[in-house]
């Protein structure tokens, strides 16, 4: 992570970049001051490899979160999807199939009513991108 | 451009009191990122299904937010608790402002 904020700098200063967030400031923005802890309370299962990073499915498992965040940090746009859960969920955990750009961590960040945030992470290995154009 | 959206969802048709269900949605929508160029190399507009809530009798279950990394035809799975006799409200919230809608009923023994 020592490397994130030399990125953060090098894109505000290139004129040309779009001001897209980083996964720092998904992140930041998701957890909204409180800090964030890597640790128990969030299960990320993803695979390790992926040979089409155009539908790679993701579950996440946080039971008791309010609220949870999926980020994708070597997306173009890092955000994947937020997941709020309501009065009636059967739990906090969910699966989708999410685009991977290229080689790279995958994020899960659950929000608790304790205040507490927490992180999971996990490295997916991808053969074919999937924001291709 | 929301050409052949069509929602799929499946839902048991029934359940025990405060039973925990699981769900299953897939609707079919490119989910254009706006990160893709045409042949000429214009970048061609995101287009994607932004919101999907889901409902059961009023109350809310689950409200996702989706961003372009989420797969073509975005398929969710998750779990439902269900107090009593009712329907479950499926709504998906387009880029071009379109609403598509499903209803399911589930009947409590």
């Amino acid at each position: 992570l020592a490397g994130l904020p030399l990125r953060v700098l090098a894109q505000a200063a290139a004129p040309a970049a779009q001001p897209e967030m980083t996964a720092d400031q998904w992140v930041a923005e998701f957890a909204g001051g409180a800090e964030v802890t890597d640790g128990d309370g969030v299960t990320l299962t993803a695979p390790e490899i992926a040979e089409n990073g155009n539908t790679v499915p993701i579950s996440v498992d946080a039971p008791g979160a309010t609220e949870i965040l999926l980020v994708a940090s070597g997306n173009p746009v890092p955000g994947v999807a937020k997941f709020t859960f309501g009065p009636l969920a059967g739990n906090q955990a969910v699966s989708t199939r999410v685009r991977l750009a290229k080689t790279q961590d995958v994020m899960a960040i659950a929000k608790f009513t304790d205040g507490k945030v927490v992180r999971a992470k996990s490295n997916v290995k991808v053969t074919i991108g999937g924001c291709g154009g | 451009m929301a050409d052949n959206v069509k929602p799929r969802v499946r839902v048991p048709k029934t359940a025990s009191k405060d039973e925990v269900i699981t769900i299953k949605t897939l609707i079919s929508h490119q989910m254009e990122s706006g990160q893709r160029k045409d042949k000429d190399g214009k970048v061609i507009p995101r287009s994607i299904i932004n919101r999907m809530t889901v409902e059961f009798n009023g109350q809310s279950v689950l409200d996702m937010t989706l961003e372009p990394a989420i797969s073509t035809n975005p398929y969710v799975e998750f779990q439902a608790k269900v107090p009593e006799s009712g329907e479950f409200k499926f709504t998906w919230y387009d880029d071009d402002g379109s609403v598509y809608e499903d209803v399911q009923k589930i009947e409590v023994a």
